[in-house]
């Protein structure tokens, strides 16, 4: 009891308030709870108190976007209350994915911010037509026939690619995920904009990539993409899995695996669109058919794992319940 | 402070008890002068001979040239912007960029509407992304300020072509090279001399980076850009 009063000092928290609590629980140390809590708080460390702090703050955001209607300027606004040190911390963290740090809750904190996707989209589309442009005039400058031209469309075809990958697939996701949220109520989800940011910022580790696929060798380029896939993918798997992890298996390793898809396919279509001269040409159309079957294979194993009789009857244990031993 | 409010007390005392009434005279000019000192020299426009008219804009033009070229922290293009300046240097560069030869589609080069619809799309895309991170600019003042700052990369395209009207080999790449990125950096620096200060100060490198992507990209197209040979080689494409 006496140790109680030794280890906070009141004298130290400046409100009288406070002191004059302190000096009723020293009076009375069986005193309610709530004043023993906070002096302990002091004690504990910082952490709570800033994630009280950071909670109303996040509260206080979210009611003031809500209170914006959508054909206000200022409610895009909202989305784009961001600042450069912000903006290059969320870089950092996209870059260097680290086992169990969810991009959501330790980088975006509750304030998912549009200008990171889109500007890290567009500079990603420019960057890989203008290497694989310089790529292959370096590949081809010795051969006398070669006449150099620009190749503007491609910088069309990559911005379609990508905007799409880094737009379309978050929706798909976000849209899955809720409606997983609404079928049983241990899950919660990420807000849509979340899921857009973790994958905007993802995609950053390409643009490093593609200025490094200048250098004209092929297995070079497929190292690179390895090395960015992997690094992509795992800051998207760090950040998806503990929300997935509380659904049933099944759903959370197919969910898992059409992501990591996806983004091996958006390797691909990069590493493609790049090198268009010497791996294009080489493949023969079939293997373009191939590709696109594949990506829509892994399409409708995302799919079906929607599929409400495929997951309610996982918990009986049928056979069909994995969707790829139906396809096989 | 006391002191004076006392003493003024007693003179403002009196003026409750005073109403203006019919008996006060009041002096002085109601009606509002309608500018009647200007009205002799300033004709309306419709008068003019069109030469003023057209030399008039082209002078403001030519102005907002010179303060692009010497850029310092003036507010003279932002104050009077004119989109004039814009789609001249826009169409301008658009045209000497565009392929001449008629079987240019497998070049790929950038045709007129690819440049034009660039710049003009670019423009719009970076003044949203200032405004939406808080600038204080307006739309056609950021429109007109990117429009004239790309005043140095036409000029560096004119040069460029020049120099591939003598020669095409390494040496007039290396020239090319450094004419490109000095206008480069001049446009860069003259645009974010004129669009910095309207941002708050903790957001400039995320209000300038795309603008360093637009003419990044403009450069990279006058770079790249490679006339038309006659002889029909084995070209690039699918």
């Amino acid at each position: 009891m006496n140790d109680r009063t030794k280890m906070a000092t009141p004298h130290d928290l400046s409100f009288q308030e406070f002191e004059e609590a302190a000096e009723l629980l020293s009076a009375n140390p069986d005193a309610s709870t709530h004043s023993t809590a906070r002096l302990e708080n002091v004690n504990v460390g910082m952490n709570l108190e800033d994630d009280e702090d950071a909670q109303e703050e996040t509260e206080m955001l979210t009611q003031q976007k809500k209170n914006l209607k959508f054909w206000s300027f200022e409610y895009y606004q909202s989305f784009f209350n961001i600042d450069t040190f912000q903006v290059l911390d969320r870089i950092k963290g996209s870059v260097l994915p680290l086992p169990g740090r969810s991009f959501v809750k330790h980088h975006l904190r509750n304030n998912p911010d549009l200008y990171g996707p889109f500007w890290i989209c567009a500079t990603l589309a420019l960057i890989m037509a203008i290497s694989g442009n310089v790529s292959t005039f370096l590949n081809e400058s010795g051969d006398s026939n070669y006449h150099y031209s620009p190749q503007f469309h491609k910088v069309t075809v990559a911005c379609v690619i990508i905007y799409c990958y880094a737009w379309l697939v978050p929706l798909g996701l976000w849209g899955f995920l809720q409606w997983r949220t609404n079928q049983s109520r241990s899950l919660s989800n990420y807000s849509f904009l979340e899921t857009v940011s973790t994958y905007g910022y993802s995609l950053f580790i390409y643009i490093p990539a593609a200025v490094l696929c200048v250098i004209p060798e092929g297995w070079v380029h497929w190292l690179i993409f390895l090395l960015a896939t992997v690094v992509s993918g795992s800051v998207l798997i760090f950040t998806f899995w503990p929300i997935l992890s509380d659904d049933t298996r099944v759903a959370a390793l197919s969910t898992m695996a059409a992501i990591i898809v996806l983004n091996v396919l958006l390797a691909v279509c990069c590493k493609v669109t790049f090198t268009y001269l010497f791996f294009f040409l080489k493949i023969p159309s079939c293997c373009k058919v191939k590709l696109l079957n594949f990506f829509f294979f892994s399409l409708s194993v995302l799919f079906l794992s929607n599929n409400p009789a495929a997951t309610a009857i996982t918990n009986d244990r049928r056979l069909c319940s994995e969707p790829h031993n139906c396809h096989s | 402070m006391a002191e004076v409010d006392e003493s003024s007390k007693p003179l403002f005392a009196g003026l409750s008890d005073v109403s203006i009434s019919e008996d006060i005279p009041v002096e002085g000019e109601i009606s509002v002068p309608v500018d009647s000192p200007t009205q002799d020299d300033e004709y309306s426009t419709l008068d003019e001979p069109v030469k003023e008219t057209i030399l008039r804009d082209l002078k403001a033009v030519g102005k907002k040239f010179v303060h692009v070229l010497y850029p310092k922290k003036s507010t003279a293009l932002l104050r009077d912007w004119d989109l004039w300046g814009p789609l001249l240097l826009c169409v301008t560069l658009a045209l000497m960029l565009q392929r001449s030869s008629v079987d240019s589609k497998e070049d790929g080069g950038p045709q007129f509407a690819e440049v034009f619809v660039l710049i003009w799309f670019g423009s719009v895309v970076i003044t949203l992304n200032s405004k939406l991170l808080g600038g204080t600019i307006s739309f056609f003042q950021s429109l007109c300020v990117l429009g004239y700052c790309i005043l140095p990369l036409t000029v560096a395209m004119i040069i460029c072509r020049l120099v591939l009207l003598g020669s095409e080999g390494i040496v007039s790449f290396i020239i090319r090279f450094i004419v490109v990125i000095v206008s480069f950096g001049w446009s860069t620096f003259a645009s974010t001399a004129f669009l910095a200060d309207s941002q708050p100060p903790n957001r400039k490198a995320l209000v300038v980076y795309p603008i360093f992507l637009f003419y990044f990209v403009i450069s990279w197209m006058i770079l790249t850009f490679a006339p038309s040979s006659s002889s029909s080689t084995k070209t690039v494409g699918h």
